[in-house]
Order: C-alpha cells, then structure tokens, then sequence
C-alpha cells in the first residue's frame, strides 16, 4: 500500500514540473517561429540572445532577479488567490498604492533613517492590504464578483496614485514621484557586489531575498496551517466550509487582503530598489500587475513554483533587451517575449496531457501484473 | 434466443482499480433486465461502456448478434441505445415540445417544423399512456413528469434500448408506480429496458431478469420471478443482509433538544416556510420529521444547524438557547449534523478524505498547535475512521472524495460526524440514494447512537425508514408539525394522510 501511495503522489508532482517546462518548449518554439517569419536571417541570433540573454555576464543574472522581484509578488498575489478560489485580477492597482505609500514614506519620513525601508515596506503592505480588502468585502458580504470589482480598483488606484503624487511627491522635471531618501531604499545586502560585469552594477538587492521569504510564508500558511486549510475549503466549496463552521465572508476578505499585501509589497520592492526608477505620471495601468497572472500559471498557484516562474520570465525579458542589437523591431521583441510568457501560462493544459499519459501506462503496467 | 444487446467479457480498469472485471450482460428482447449492484459496483462503468463514453479494455459487445464498436454517446444512439439519466438533461425554460426536438429538429429552408413533430410526439404519448402536454414548460411541470419528458424523447429517436439509470431515486411513491406501469407498457410494444437499480421491491415488481454486479465482478444472473429479495440482498452484498431493522426498546433520558415557536422565513416570498414549530428529543431515542419533500424540512434543519437565521423562536440544545450562536459554537456545543446535499455542504469534494474527515475537527488542539496543522495527527485519524467504518477508496486517505463513491461519500460523513461524540445526531436523508448493504449499516448506526444514549433527530422522506428506524414520528406539512405519532401504533396510510395534509393530529410540543 505504502508504495502505491509514493507512486500517486509522484505522479502529482512530477507531471506538475513536466508540465511546466513542456509548456516553456513550445511557447519557445513558437517564440522562434515568428522571429524566422519577420527576420529570417538573424532569428537563430535573435533567438540565441533570448534564450542566454539572462545569464550572458553576472550583471544580467542581477537585472534578472531585479525584475523577478515585483513579478514574484504579483505572482504570488494571484496564486494566493487563486488557490482561495478568487481571481485577483486587481493587482496592478494593489501594486501601485504599494508603491505609492512606499514612497511617500521614503520621501517625507527622514526621520527613520536607515530603517526607514521597513517602514515603507510595511506602510506598502497595508496600502495594498486595504486595496485587496476591498473587493473582498464586497464579494464576501454583497456576493459581486471580484473581477469587475478589481479591474475597478485597478483604474481607482492609478488615478488617485497619479492625483497624490502630483499633490505630495512630484519631480515636475521628470514628471516623475521624488527621489527616496537612501535609507528608504532596500539594502543592497552586497548583491550589488556579486552581480556586476566589470565595474558596471546590476540593480540587484535585497528585494528579492524578501520576495522569497514571502513566498515561503505563503506557501506554510497555505499548505500547513489551520487558516489555509479554512481559505481553502472557502474557495473549492464555500457552503461546506460555513458547514463546517469556517466564518467564510471572513475567509474571503483575508484572502483578498493578504493578496493585496502581496502585490503591494511588490510595488514597494520595485520603487525602492535603488534603481532609479519613479512611478510616472501617466495613465497606464501597472504592467506588473498583470505578468503577475501568467507568472501564477506558470506556476500552477504553487508559491514556490512562482519563485521560478518568476525568475524564468524576467530572464526572458533581461534576455529580450538584448536582442536590440539586432535589427527586429522593438515591437517584435516585445511579441515574441509575450508569445514565450503565454504559452508558458498553458501549463495546466500539459499537466493533464501528461497525467492521463502517466496514469494510463502504470494502470496497464499494474493491469497485466495483476 | 435473441438478444438486443450482448456485453461479453468487458474489462475496464481504472488506475488503482478494476471497475469492470470480465462482465457479461445479456439483455433479451422485449424484457425488463434489471442491473442491480452496491454503489460502485461497476454499473454506471458498464453503461459508460455501453454508451461509448469508456473504452473497455477487453470484451466484445454485440447488437442482434453483429458485433459493433462503440466509440461515443453518437454511435450509441444509431445503434437505437437511449438512456434516461439520473438527473435529468432539460432546459428549464423550453416547453416539453422543444424539449423533445432539442438536437433532432425538422426543419424546412432553416425554419423549424413544429407541427409534426408535435403530432408526432402527442401519437407517441398516448401509444405508451404517458400524459405529457407538449406544450408546458418544464419548470412548471413535476419532476415524474419530467422523466417522461426524457422517456418521450427516447421514444421520439425511435430508440429500441432504453436504459434507466436509477430512476426511482427522484420520485415520490406514487409516482414510482406509475413509472413502473409506463416500463410494462413499452416492453409490451417490443422495446427492451436495462433498468439500473438497487431497490430489490421495484426489481420485483417489473424485472424479468436480474444481473447482479458485486465490486466490478460478474455475480450471475438471475430469473426474478424464482429469486426472493433475500437471496437477492444476498448475491448483491455477498452476505446475509437483515431487510427488518432490529432495535431493543428506547431508555429516554432527559431532554437535549428543545424547540420552542421556530419560524423560519423565506426571504425571497416572504412566507413562513416553518411556521411556529415546537419539539424536543431526548437522550436515547430517533426522532424522525416524516413529510413530503419541500414541506419545511431543509429551512427547519438549515435554522437549528445555524445556517440560515430564524424568524423567531429558540432553539435549547443541552439547557442553552443557541439560536443566536454561530455554527461552529453549536457545533462545539454537542450538534452535529448530517447534511441532506453531501456534495454541497457534507464534504469539500476537490480535498483529500483525510482532509474531509477533519473538517469539523481541524481547529480542535487535537489537530493543531498554533495554527499548523498536525498531519501525522489527521492522518493517524483518518487511517481510523477509514478501518472503523470501512471507508472505501481508491487510494486510502489521500484520494480526493470526489472520486468516491456515493455511498462511500456518505460513510465518510457519518464517520465524521458520529465520531465528534456529538449530544444530538442531526441526520438529514442519511440513506439518500444507498444501496442496501449501506442503508442496513447506516441504520445500525444510528440505532447504535440512540443505544449510547445520544439523541437523534431523523430527517426521511421514505416511509420505510420512517417507521423502521424511529422512535417516535412528527410529521411536517407546510412547515408546521401537524403529528407527533408512535411508529408502532401507526400505518403507512395514516402517516401518509398525515403527510398530504388532510388530516391533523394532536399538536404535541
């Protein structure tokens, strides 16, 4: 008996991985196939810089965990979620109050000093709590979907952030928030020493070290505690669990709020990297917000798998900006990147392909030897 | 002799499982050949088989004698197979008529031609006296008549094979006898019936034949009218089963539950679905709600286990009013509660047994040490229930209950529920689509409960476990209790005008 157990539970998990990377294989080959189609010549070239782009230098291998990071949160926002059984679909906005409150923080409260990065972390991490909560609220106690009600958040989120900073943090040179105070940024934890090619430093910093213990929280509250255990049965069936006596219009609005937390604190690791980068001024919707989506499929709403997935994606970006040095257009890059990200995103699809093929040949194998 | 159907040998395994091992199945012409088995026995396997939807690995099916394929539902229905399933495939807010036509329409120039298909259809229902309106809406008309409405739209395809997937399970008992006349009349006019079941007393009543499958294998068939209901039983649960439930007198203790003037409302009509009820069960005894379905009982159950809110009234459960409590305090109170949807609220199906088997007990510190879950703990317990009640399953613990059988599903539950120690045993239809070997070990649960001295408040809606298993009988019509009766004393026809309405008894609180 023991052993048969073993062998169900490695089916799970090992057409989970395959599943994963058959679906990186082909979105890559469809990636491919339109580079050959709008520049035949250097789409082996294009392509090869796609594929080790990310990896071409120790600053590459920098930059990609720079941008890994924010994708990471909204990620595992959405796999949070999901796993709940609701769609986050409002991460973008959760991500920008993040950063919004992250820098505010980081501009006006000096009086923190070094210690001010966790202050702004923490005050992202409400802000996009509160914008999580929301919807929560209404989808726990008015039964409205939190689609319609996210989307609706999303575009709240980005015209407030737009209006408040104009009103309290804006660089009118740059029609840009303000600078940070350095001690609002989040230490570089040397990893601006190890990952740099030449004297040339990556962004890379301490984010991403805080973006995998988060999703290492995640994963314990979702798979080993008694409040997952209660989020869960609340999202695969909401009446067993009010059955069972799971307060389930609470269940609902934690779910929003830790995903919330999440992509807020996403928005925060992105503005405080040091970088340089400011929230700008302009009426566009985080974009991190969404990659958060594919990165969950990616992932099959495992946490840990989000670190990967990810880590993956941003590679593939890092590894797109190099292809500028070939003549595609920007536009092309940006297709095939996107191409390669979604079909990525059918994982799920491979997983049960892969499970059925699995499944059929032990059944046989077990028939006959019986 | 000739036969419609031949199933020779049919082997189909699933991974963990053979749900079909080497199962023949030989349906004559113009008979009633019943199917009967436990739940997962492999029946609705072979007749997934039949209709294509699984491909067997081994055996051959033959169709008057010529060996054919069956790839899909479509070459099933060429081959004249319909099936009336379960629960029922209609459009709400279609007429009979469309119903009917649905995916078989005549049409002339892309226009529909309703008349004869309607002249059609009327032929069809008086030829097997079945009294459909075509024009009525499926919504207004009774689920007995719904199934017609299925039965028609077999007959509307010409289909020579019909098969009935239990289809007594949504009828009330005079619509069962009416069912049961319909059958005679289409084998009379040369139709063959596969007639899926686990009710011996309907097998008796209109089956020629009987097959009996037991956990995926062949058991035999027999001729019906030489067999009793015992052997039967017998062949089906490969043991002596007792049909008589057998209970020493009740010893009632004192008072556990006590309802005083409860009123439920519906929201949505604003009618009182349980209006001013008062009852109360005591220590050692089964009290059952006897009524026809849709008579208050769901709103009653729904009140006192805390998941929709009274009007009014209280609800005094060990000498507390906990009707203002929210579940979970009523369940750490003593409630425990089997619900009457076990899909909907008895068990979170897409989670393993081991996590179902805990649902009500996770939080307990049994189960938890500050907020993590103890598995080796939940798993120890569920290996437990699982021997204790023999809990069958695929793969033991970790298989997902969706996966399971019905009846297996149900065990789970009581285990679950029985095994939290409760004060008071609220079991809503406990046997609910069973077979007998489930319902005989069901019973002797509860029975076993009552002799612990816990109370137990009985939800039926089958006259038999009314008066089988109880020890005293409320009866419920239009959310008010209108008799507080002693089974023993009682009959079938009295309860019955009981039920309808037409007759009211002492009010007893």
């Amino acid at each position: 008996m023991g052993k048969k157990f073993q062998g169900i539970f490695n089916v799970e998990k090992s057409s989970s991985i395959l599943s994963s990377l058959a679906a990186i294989v082909v979105g890559l080959f469809v990636g491919f196939l339109v580079l050959l189609v709008s520049s035949p010549g250097e789409a082996f070239g294009g392509f090869g810089t796609i594929l080790i782009g990310g990896a071409a230098g120790m600053r590459a291998v920098g930059q990609t965990l720079y941008v890994a990071t924010p994708i990471i949160m909204t990620g595992l926002s959405v796999a949070f979620a999901n796993k709940t059984g609701l769609f986050n679909i409002g991460a973008s906005g959760q991500f920008i109050v993040g950063a919004y409150v992250a820098i505010v923080i980081g501009v006006k409260c000096t009086f923190f000093g070094s210690f001010a990065w966790i202050f702004a972390l923490l005050g992202a991490i409400l802000a996009g709590a509160l914008w999580g909560a929301l919807p929560g609220i209404l989808k726990a106690f008015r039964n409205v979907n939190e689609v319609i009600s996210c989307i609706m958040m999303n575009y709240i989120g980005m015209y407030l952030v737009n209006y408040l900073v104009k009103e309290t943090v804006f660089n009118s040179l740059t029609n840009q928030s303000q600078r940070v105070a350095a001690g609002a940024n989040v230490p570089k934890m040397g990893f601006d020493l190890i990952f740099k090619t030449g004297s040339r430093a990556s962004s890379a910093n301490g984010g991403i070290l805080i973006a995998i213990a988060a999703a290492v929280i995640i994963y314990l509250i979702i798979e080993k505690t008694k409040f997952g255990y209660e989020l869960k049965a609340c999202g695969l069936n909401r009446h067993a669990a009010k059955y069972a006596g799971v307060n389930e219009k609470f269940s609902i609005v934690m779910s929003m709020v830790i995903a919330g937390a999440m992509s807020g604190l996403g928005g925060a690791l992105l503005y405080l990297a040091g970088s340089g980068t400011a929230i700008s001024v302009v009426d566009v919707l985080a974009p991190e917000g969404f990659n958060g989506i594919p990165v969950a499929l990616l992932a099959l709403n495992n946490p840990i798998g989000v670190i990967f997935a990810g880590i993956f994606i941003a590679y593939l970006s890092v590894g797109g900006l190099g292809m500028q040095m070939y003549s595609f257009a920007p536009q092309v890059i940006e297709i095939v990147v996107a191409i390669i990200i979604y079909f990525s995103a059918f994982a799920l699809v491979f997983k049960g392909v892969i499970q059925n093929f699995i499944k059929g040949r032990k059944a046989k194998a077990g028939g006959e030897s019986k | 002799m000739e036969y419609a159907i031949e199933m020779i040998g049919i082997t189909k395994r699933f991974p963990g499982i053979i749900a079909n091992d080497n199962i023949t199945l030989k349906l004559k012409k113009g008979e009633i050949h019943a199917l009967l088995g436990e739940n997962g026995a492999g029946k609705s396997t072979l007749m997934s088989v039949l209709f294509g939807l699984y491909q067997p690995e081994e055996g051959t099916i033959r169709k008057d004698g010529k060996q054919v394929k069956i790839h899909g539902p479509n070459d099933a229905t060429k081959l004249g197979i319909g099936m009336v399933h379960q629960h029922f495939k209609l459009v709400h807010n279609f007429t009979v008529l469309e119903n009917i036509i649905l995916g078989d329409e005549t049409t002339a120039g892309g226009f529909l031609q309703m008349a004869g298909a309607k002249a059609r259809v009327v032929k069809l229902s008086k030829k097997y006296k079945l009294d459909v309106d075509p024009d009525a809406y499926i919504q207004d008309i009774t689920v007995g008549m719904q199934q017609r409405v299925e039965i028609l739209k077999m007959l509307y395809r010409n289909n020579e094979i019909l098969i009935f997937d239990e289809p007594t399970a949504v009828l009330t008992p005079l619509e069962i006898e009416e069912l049961m006349k319909i059958m005679k009349n289409l084998v009379a006019e040369g139709k063959s019936i596969l007639f899926i079941t686990h009710k011996l007393n309907e097998i008796k009543a209109v089956a020629d034949s009987c097959t009996v499958l037991r956990k995926g294998k062949y058991i035999g068939t027999v001729d019906v009218a030489s067999s009793t209901k015992e052997s039967l039983s017998e062949m089906m649960v490969g043991r002596k089963v007792s049909l008589q439930v057998k209970k020493a007198p009740a010893r009632v203790g004192k008072t556990v539950l006590e309802v005083k003037n409860l009123t439920v409302k519906n929201k949505i009509s604003g009618k009182n679905v349980v209006n001013d009820v008062n009852f109360n069960v005591r220590e050692g005894e089964i009290v059952c709600i006897a009524g026809i379905e849709g008579n208050g009982q769901s709103e009653l159950v729904y009140a006192l286990t805390g998941l929709i809110k009274q009007e009014s009234g209280e609800i005094i459960l060990d000498g507390n009013n906990v009707a203002n409590e929210s579940i979970r305090k009523r369940g750490m109170a003593g409630m425990a509660h089997i619900p009457e949807d076990r899909h909907k609220h008895g068990l979170v199906l897409d989670y393993s047994l081991a996590y179902n088997l805990v649902l009500q007990t996770y939080f307990t510190d049994k189960f938890q040490k500050n907020g993590f879950l103890k598995f080796n703990e939940i798993n120890k317990y569920a290996d437990k229930l699982i021997k204790q009640y023999d809990i069958r399953s695929g793969q033991g613990k970790v298989t997902k209950t969706r996966a399971m059988s019905g009846g297996n599903q149900q065990k789970a539950i009581i285990a679950r529920e029985i095994d939290r120690n409760p004060k008071l045993l609220i079991a809503v239809q406990p046997t609910r689509g069973l077979d007998v070997g489930a319902i005989e070990n069901i019973h002797a649960q509860l029975i076993a409960e009552r002799n612990k001295g816990k109370a137990i408040l009985l939800i039926s809606l089958e006259l038999d476990e009314v008066l089988s298993v109880s020890d005293r009988v409320l009866v419920i019509c239009e959310g008010e209790i209108v008799a507080n009766v002693d089974p023993v004393k009682t009959s079938y026809q009295e309860i019955g005008l009981y039920m309808a309405g037409s007759k009211r008894g002492d009010k007893i609180g």
